[in-house]
């Protein structure tokens, strides 16, 4: 085999797993924003995930009960941000960014007796027969649970955002809050489930990242992921279907630095890392139209100018 | 909680999301952070220390002591100056987020002039370096301006976006060609020689830097208080329609808002790397240029009550450090308390629209 088909097999094999972390918090972030809410805490809200998640994984042992700290943590985080924004008419992005740098404190406090835990945590499943797959089973069907249940959301939240009555309410709200109340709906309840909501998906995000992926907690790990999912919304034009795509580029850019770094190529990781911001901006600035009929009315006093 | 409806504007204006600590609920701000240094204090109890020992010491350490107090000033030296990038470009109605990019820009910039433009003599050094962090951090919000003016993209999300672009950009350097070939592998450039290295007090780290934001502080306040340029800018700000139709030039007002803010967090990034680390390296910023954009928002945007919001939030970050050596507890703590703080100040913040 070349070399060239070892990196282009390599990077999509090692682009799913780093690409799940994500995932989640662009749903989350995608359901916030359809309900023309933004909430740049999605960093925040996946830290305390990935922190609570392993506190709680390395405490009880048991992973599951992890996910479920990970995930009333990141709607908890996200409560504050709802009641700032909803309740109190504070600027979404001065709240969001506080939501951001609160979480990153007080995961340092929580967890600096647990940097050098060792936990079982999540484990990748193989897939019986779908896994012999040659490289697309290899990067698909041996991932851990929660890999799988991302998979299934996606088309989930596609059909719920499109097709039921509460995400046609959801979307209303998001496009006029005024005309969604006028039709007996409530937007702020309807904000509120949606940002919480967002919270608790980027929460199970983070614990994906600490119990599942990488097994350890460290300081700030997210590492920017939260800013990189709301700039994958964007970029996904607002469709979880097309987030999941996004989810995807992001993981191999992670896959590719790794097998180019194993090759010595020189290119630098950085100029990979600085793909999905580059992209993001390019569909805001060049897909003008695009963006704009994609982009819920309630956003564009945030997105768009004039 | 209640769900009474309230209509969210579509377009959040910035006086709806503005003051805090301006508009004197000066009482309400000390509530707030009397509320967060309780609930605080109930996290230090919980975790077996004694709340009032530790703010004791965090007292002792910070605000009575001459280097506790030095370390304040350097900590409010780059929070000023990428506060007053927010709230200059907030007078012309614009939100800048990109303060943090545009510091690591002109930190960039700066450490570019001593890499290959290098002068002996600090007096035409360091100017010219201050000019290259200005012009970086300007050129980065710059092209925040011509995307919103030529295709219509708002500026916060673009320059969110470039502030991972520019902290990515360093990294490249430092991680690349920058790296200094004698630095045992370390991601630093070569370190800067004296010329190129604002003069620390002795025994202190508090720096001729300082003078930047006290400048910057003056000129703002003079040019938008004092002049016409100001009281336009503020005319663009306040209400851009009007602004238009008295023939005002109101997008070539915003977009000087938003350099002239890019041009302030630059210089940051400058005093950073030439005050403090003596070289460029990832992590000079820690979030600056995001806690000086709070502290804008906490001041309601209003120059001189920038001052009192930075200094709390210099305080809060030291008593960080300060909890570190005595308490035990990690430093970031210090940032879990301003968060707090934050939450309960913008909170607790009179509404101007009750909801319905």
């Amino acid at each position: 085999m070349s070399v060239f088909w070892l990196v282009i097999s390599g990077t999509l094999t090692g682009a799913v797993g780093p690409g799940i972390s994500v995932l989640y918090a662009v749903y989350g972030e995608l359901i916030t924003e359809r309900a023309g809410r933004i909430n740049l805490g999605m960093e925040g809200c996946l830290l305390v995930g990935a922190c609570f998640g392993f506190i709680a994984t390395a405490e009880t042992g048991s992973a599951g009960l992890g996910v479920l700290a990970a995930l009333t943590a990141g709607g908890l985080l996200a409560a504050i941000h709802a009641c700032l924004v909803i309740n109190r008419d504070t600027s979404q992005i001065a709240a969001g960014l506080a939501l951001t740098l609160f979480a990153g404190g007080v995961t340092a406090y929580a967890g600096r007796d647990y940097v050098d835990s060792i936990i079982t945590g999540l484990n990748p499943i193989a897939i019986p027969g779908l896994a012999a797959i040659p490289v697309l089973g290899e990067a698909l069907f041996r991932q851990d649970i929660l890999a799988y249940v991302s998979y299934a959301l996606g088309p989930i939240l596609w059909f719920t955002l499109q097709y039921t009555r509460w995400g046609l309410s959801l979307r209303a709200v998001g496009e006029s809050a005024a005309v969604a109340f006028a039709a007996g709906r409530n937007p702020a309840l309807l904000q509120w489930t949606a940002i919480v909501l967002g919270g608790a998906l980027a929460g199970i995000g983070g614990a994906q990242l600490s119990v599942g992926l990488t097994h350890t907690w460290s300081e700030g790990m997210t590492a920017g992921r939260g800013f990189i999912a709301v700039a994958l919304v964007i970029f996904g034009l607002w469709s979880p279907l097309r987030g999941m795509l996004g989810a995807l580029l992001f993981g191999g850019a992670v896959g590719l630095q790794l097998q180019l770094q194993a090759l010595g190529a020189p290119v630098s990781p950085f100029l990979l890392d600085m793909l999905p911001y580059l992209l993001t901006l390019a569909v805001l600035a060049v897909w003008t139209g695009a963006a704009s009929r994609a982009m819920p009315e309630g956003l564009k006093g945030i997105l768009r100018t004039g | 909680m209640n769900f009474r409806l309230k209509l969210p504007d579509s377009a959040p204006s910035l006086q709806a999301a503005g003051p805090a600590l301006a508009g004197l609920p000066a009482a309400r701000a000390v509530l707030g952070v009397a509320l967060a240094l309780a609930i605080f204090g109930v996290f230090i109890l919980a975790s077996g220390r004694d709340p009032l020992d530790a703010l004791q010491g965090a007292w002792r350490g910070v605000i009575g002591s001459p280097f506790g107090l030095s370390e304040v000033g350097v900590t409010m030296i780059p929070l000023v100056l990428t506060a007053l990038a927010t709230a200059i470009p907030a007078r012309a109605g614009l939100v800048n987020v990109g303060g943090e990019g545009q510091l690591h820009t002109g930190a960039l910039a700066a450490t570019g002039i001593v890499l290959y433009f290098h002068v002996g003599a600090p007096a035409l050094m360091l100017p010219l370096m201050a000019l290259a962090g200005c012009a970086g951090g300007g050129l980065w919000a710059a092209a925040a301006a011509l995307l919103r003016r030529w295709r219509g993209v708002n500026e916060v999300i673009s320059t969110l976006l470039a502030n991972y672009i520019a902290i990515l950009l360093v990294n490249m350097l430092v991680f690349g060609p920058w790296k200094n070939p004698d630095g045992l592998g370390y991601p630093y450039t070569i370190p800067f020689d004296a010329a190129a290295i604002l003069p620390a007090i002795a025994g202190t780290r508090f720096h001729w830097g300082a003078l930047a934001p006290v400048l910057a502080l003056i000129v703002c306040y003079v040019i938008l208080t004092r002049t016409v340029w100001g009281f336009k800018m503020r005319a663009v700000g306040g209400n851009p329609e009007a602004a238009r139709r008295r023939g005002i030039a109101v997008d070539r007002y915003a977009a000087a808002a938003m350099i002239a803010g890019g041009a302030l967090a630059g210089l940051a990034g400058m005093v950073e790397v030439a005050g403090i680390h003596h070289d460029l390296r990832p992590g000079i910023s820690a979030n600056l240029g995001y806690l000086g954009l709070l502290a804008s928002w906490l001041a309601g945007h209003n120059l001189l009550v920038i001052i009192p919001a930075c200094f709390l939030m210099a305080v809060f970050l030291v008593t960080g450090d300060v909890l570190q050596l005595t308490a035990g507890l990690p430093s970031a703590a210090g940032m879990a308390l301003i968060g707090l703080v934050l939450f309960l100040v913008l909170g607790l913040r009179r509404l101007e629209r009750r909801p319905l």
